[in-house]
């Protein structure tokens, strides 16, 4: 299935995700299996999951996990932590010692709640305190970097293959709805723990393959709204463009979609008026947050997850369906590995999201 | 038929179209040196006014006077209705030249007349005064 | 005046074995520089007289006319030279101000011939534009983000009053008065086909041009010319003039001997009163009062045609766009200094102001830094040559370009910059009728047209060369630039890396 003959050159990135739309909880042995049959798309600097339902005990707190690079910085951190949120438990996030995994930073986990009267005298509503608070740690405290912040869900992340990340994080103790997974074969940016992807903010995570060419102005749009590309890499600023476009301007995925891969003029000029209206409004109106250049991306979200491709479909991504699960990876023999009797399995076009919910709720 | 037109409002009266006509009809390939030292005889000419310009050429009306009153038969209309001379017919009596209502028949040095023959019969293929032409005011179209 | 201090810039050199004696230059050059000699039966020039629009060398049939830098020269100086020593001659015989027409010819830093453009390799596909989509329409106006829905929970398209251009090339304001009839008639037409906009300057809109007022930006300027409800309201859009580039803080004055005919009807003022364009707007001493102007207008028309505000680039430039950003406009257009002009001082043109590329790239990144980029669409002009200066104005910031010069240059012009004569020999920047006949809108505007069509493929080639296949992908995509022999200072204000970075 992959068009670009990527299979011979060993370059890009590997994705690869599960849905169950019943809500089925799984743990994370398959999608490392999925993952790691695309070994040669990544080139060991950089793997990483995120997993959805994963805290069911602690599902109303949002759960920070933190690198920290020397137990100064840990301290100064929780203490600006502590002055913000009310954490009712934080702990080492259990790892496995691996000879492939090595220079692990301090991984730490938090469940916290905004404290209430800080909440309130920030006149912010509550995700958007918690972002904030966020950026602040990952620019004001050097050598600490929040890497996951939603409620319910966790991203799992190091410098190595996908595979080798997976096990050091015992992902086969978690059990969740829904996973993703991303092999890195970076090209513009060092192997760095904190620059494996997924991306998250709050419950929204990224994985992406591909380099997009667009970034610069996507970045210096999306900065004037408050965030800070401070990894600049292209699924961090996706990433925000997600957050800013469903969180902050109420645009459904649907509509996402149609702004980061919007569909080409002539095919809005085919379309009927009121549609039309709209399609060309939404181009109008956030044209800087036109993604363009190869991608494929895996948004999880609370209750969901969106794979789109970039409008000329220059990276290949693969769907399948079995039942009430729904997978969706770079290859489609990351699929086949995992659930060999696919009941259905396609090609989504480029600019054409697939987005899945849980129970078919709403996106 | 297609003919040669020209728009008065477009007409500059730089007397181009007289040079690249004079031109035309040599068959060289150098204008100047074609025409360097020679006395011109175009088949267009450029009526000047004071601020009025306005280059003037056979019609190739349909009912040509000129090929009418030809006492030799050395004008004559194409099928397509061009109206051409055979020079090695004319006897240089100049009747033509006196019946043409647009001036647009006029002796050469060697008796013979001369006119506009569209530039079927030099090498530029289109008229070469509409070519050359640096407004667009000579046209060469149907109406 | 018994002394001739002035030397001739330029030397006409006739080459005696081409030349036919046709005359044609000699019907063509208003300055009067060929004469035909019938005593010798040759042509002959006065060198003094010319001013070097090429208008002869151009219609010579045979080519028998060159134009040359004449040789003749004071002594060398390096501190005085030859033109300045000549504006001192000049200005001791006429004790008047020193005029100039069209853009800042002095050498000055160019900054988009030190930017270089980016490609894709290996990691990114580059994209055919014969192949692929490569799309250039781009929307000018307030990006307010408010999202509403109906009942259905559908997305109620409730965007600003803005312009929508195939391509993002407009033509820059130029008057009725400064630029003859013809040329407006060619801006107009091209635009029109185009699917862009051309901007009437400050001179009004000639009757028979409301036909292309869906394609037409109006000025509303110090002097208030021609402006009634007639002219608002054919228009696509309003451009109120605060400056030009060519002459940041001066007025405009087109002498009465001009206000003639149409020009004085257009102008609604009557014939042989010079038309007196304040420096300022007398209305508009601050910012807040050019807010109340930007609401005038809008009022007026209803709230439904965008406002554009455009800017000599000066000094201040980044505080003034943040001004007019937050003032209820929906477009800011920024001239640099070597916007062109029909007349302006010498002195002024020549001194001040700033370079556009250095003053969009501030804008640009004031206003992000402000947060209220999207409060405003960007439009930049003087001077955008090329394909690729449109580019590179693009990927620092801008939302598309004003061209003027380009524009007029496509019609013929020459760049004599002596349009403050009047005698424009390509009927440009002319009102004389034999001259202004000279250029006609049939092929004036369909060259206008070839050339934005071709700067377009242009355009679409170099964005499909970086992976980008819609031109809002390269706005403000700064790292696709990269500059060379810039130092630190120039580098951090143009916000880009140095090659090699």
């Amino acid at each position: 299935m992959l068009k670009e003959g990527q299979v011979r050159i060993p370059s890009g990135c590997a994705i690869s995700g599960m849905f169950s739309k019943a809500g089925k909880c799984f743990n994370g042995e398959a999608i490392i299996k999925s993952i790691e049959i695309m070994h040669d798309r990544s080139n060991g600097l950089g793997g990483g999951f995120a997993a959805y339902g994963i805290y069911p005990e602690y599902k109303d707190y949002y759960a920070f996990h933190v690198f920290y690079d020397n137990t100064a910085v840990k301290k100064e951190c929780e203490e600006f932590l502590h002055r913000h949120f009310d954490i009712v438990l934080d702990s080492e996030i259990p790892t496995r010692k691996i000879p492939q995994i090595t220079d692990e930073p301090i991984i730490w986990r938090y469940f916290v709640t905004p404290l209430p009267a800080k909440l309130k005298n920030s006149h912010l509503d509550e995700k958007e305190y918690v972002v904030r608070c966020v950026f602040k740690v990952n620019t004001r405290f050097s050598g600490a970097y929040v890497f996951s912040s939603g409620k319910d869900m966790g991203v799992f992340k190091a410098v190595g293959y996908p595979e080798d990340v997976g096990r050091f994080y015992r992902l086969e103790e978690y059990n969740g709805y829904c996973f993703t997974a991303h092999g890195r074969y970076p090209t513009n940016t060092p192997g760095w723990w904190g620059g494996a992807h997924p991306f998250a903010l709050l419950d929204y995570s990224v994985v992406h393959n591909g380099e997009i060419s667009s970034y610069d102005a996507n970045r210096r749009s999306i900065e004037m709204y408050g965030y800070k590309c401070t990894l600049q890499t292209d699924t961090e600023v996706i990433a925000y463009i997600v957050d800013y476009l469903n969180r902050k301007m109420g645009l459904s995925f649907q509509e996402i979609a149609s702004v980061i891969a919007a569909p080409f003029w002539q095919t809005i000029n085919k379309m009927p008026p009121d549609q039309k209206a709209r399609a060309e409004y939404l181009r109008n109106i956030f044209g800087s947050f036109l993604v363009t250049g190869p991608f494929s991306i895996l948004v999880g979200f609370e209750g969901g997850m969106m794979a789109l491709n970039d409008r000329l479909k220059l990276r290949s991504m693969v769907c399948g369906e079995k039942d009430d699960m729904i997978y969706i990876a770079s290859e489609e023999s990351a699929i086949r590995i995992i659930e060999p009797e696919l009941e259905k399995v396609w090609s989504p076009a480029g600019g054409v999201p697939v987005v899945v919910t849980l129970n078919g709720g709403n996106a | 038929m297609k003919r040669v037109y020209v728009n008065e409002k477009w007409c500059l009266g730089c007397h181009l179209c007289e040079y690249n006509c004079a031109f035309a009809q040599t068959g060289e390939p150098d204008m100047a040196r074609a025409l360097k030292d020679k006395t011109i005889h175009p088949n267009i000419r450029v009526e000047d006014g004071d601020d009025v310009h306005f280059a003037v050429n056979c019609r190739h009306c349909d009912e040509a006077l000129c090929v009418k009153s030809c006492i030799t038969g050395a004008l004559s209309k194409t099928a397509d209705g061009v109206v051409t001379i055979d020079q090695d017919k004319c006897v240089h009596c100049f009747t033509c030249v006196l019946t043409c209502p647009y001036g647009c028949i006029l002796p050469t040095e060697d008796g013979a007349v001369t006119k506009c023959e569209l530039c079927l019969k030099t090498t530029k293929g289109k008229p070469a005064c509409v070519a050359g032409c640096p407004n667009n005011a000579i046209v060469f179209e149907e109406r | 005046m018994g002394i001739n201090y002035i030397v001739p810039e330029y030397r006409v050199v006739r080459d005696p074995d081409r030349c036919i004696g046709c005359r044609v230059c000699e019907r063509q050059c208003a300055n009067e520089v060929h004469s035909f000699v019938p005593q010798t039966g040759k042509m002959a020039a006065d060198d003094a007289k010319c001013v070097n629009c090429h208008r002869c060398v151009s219609l010579c049939p045979t080519g028998a006319l060159r134009i040359v830098k004449n040789e003749d020269t004071f002594k060398i100086n390096a501190n005085w030279s030859n033109k300045l020593m000549q504006e001192i001659y000049r200005q001791a015989d006429s004790g008047g101000v020193l005029l100039s027409s069209m853009g800042n010819p002095e050498p000055y830093p160019i900054y988009f011939d030190k930017i270089l453009l980016n490609a894709s390799q290996v990691t990114n596909p580059s994209i055919d534009p014969l192949r692929e989509p490569m799309e250039t329409r781009t929307f000018l106006g307030a990006k307010t983000k408010k999202i509403q829905r109906d009942k259905d929970g559908k997305i109620i398209p409730n965007a600003s009053p803005y312009l929508e251009l195939k391509t993002p090339i407009m033509f820059s304001a130029m008057s009725y008065g400064s630029i003859s009839y013809n040329a407006h008639e060619s801006l107009a037409r091209a635009a029109t086909e185009l699917g862009i906009y051309y901007n009437t300057g400050e001179g009004g809109l000639h009757d028979d041009f409301y036909q292309y007022g869906a394609n037409t930006i109006v000025q509303v300027a110090s002097g208030r010319f021609g402006v009634h409800a007639d002219y608002l309201d054919t228009a696509a859009a309003i451009e109120i003039k605060m400056g030009q580039g060519a002459k940041p803080g001066i007025g405009g004055h087109l002498p009465g001997t001009k206000i003639v005919g149409d020009i004085s009807r257009t102008r609604m003022i009557p014939e042989g009163s010079d038309a007196i364009s304040p420096a300022p707007h007398h209305d508009i001493y601050s910012i807040e009062d050019l807010r109340q102007l930007v609401f005038s207008l809008k009022e007026a028309t209803n709230y439904q045609k965008p406002v554009i505000v455009k800017i000599a680039a000066v000094h201040n430039v980044a505080a003034i766009a943040s001004g007019i950003a937050r003032s209820g406009a929906d477009i800011i257009a920024i001239d640099g200094y070597r916007g062109g002009t029909g007349a302006a001082p010498t002195r002024i043109r020549d001194n001040v102001g700033i370079p556009i590329e250095l003053a969009l790239a501030a804008v640009d990144q004031r206003l992000r830094d402000e947060g209220i980029r999207d409060n405003v669409s960007i439009v930049v002009g003087g001077s955008c040559r090329c394909s690729t200066d449109v580019f590179k104005a693009i990927a620092l910031g801008a939302d598309a370009c004003y061209i003027g010069t380009a524009a007029l240059l496509a019609l013929g012009c020459h760049l004599c910059r002596s349009c403050h004569a009047g005698k424009c020999n390509w009927g440009i920047a002319t009102q004389r009728p034999d001259l202004v006949k000279r250029l006609n809108p049939d092929i004036g505007y369909k060259r206008l047209v070839n050339l934005v069509e071709a700067w377009t493929h242009e355009i679409k080639e170099m964005m499909g060369g970086m992976g980008i296949n819609s031109i809002e992908s390269l706005r403000g995509n700064r790292l696709m630039l990269r500059g060379v022999g810039l130092n630190e200072k120039e580098l951090e204000i143009l916000g880009i890396k140095h090659a090699g970075e």
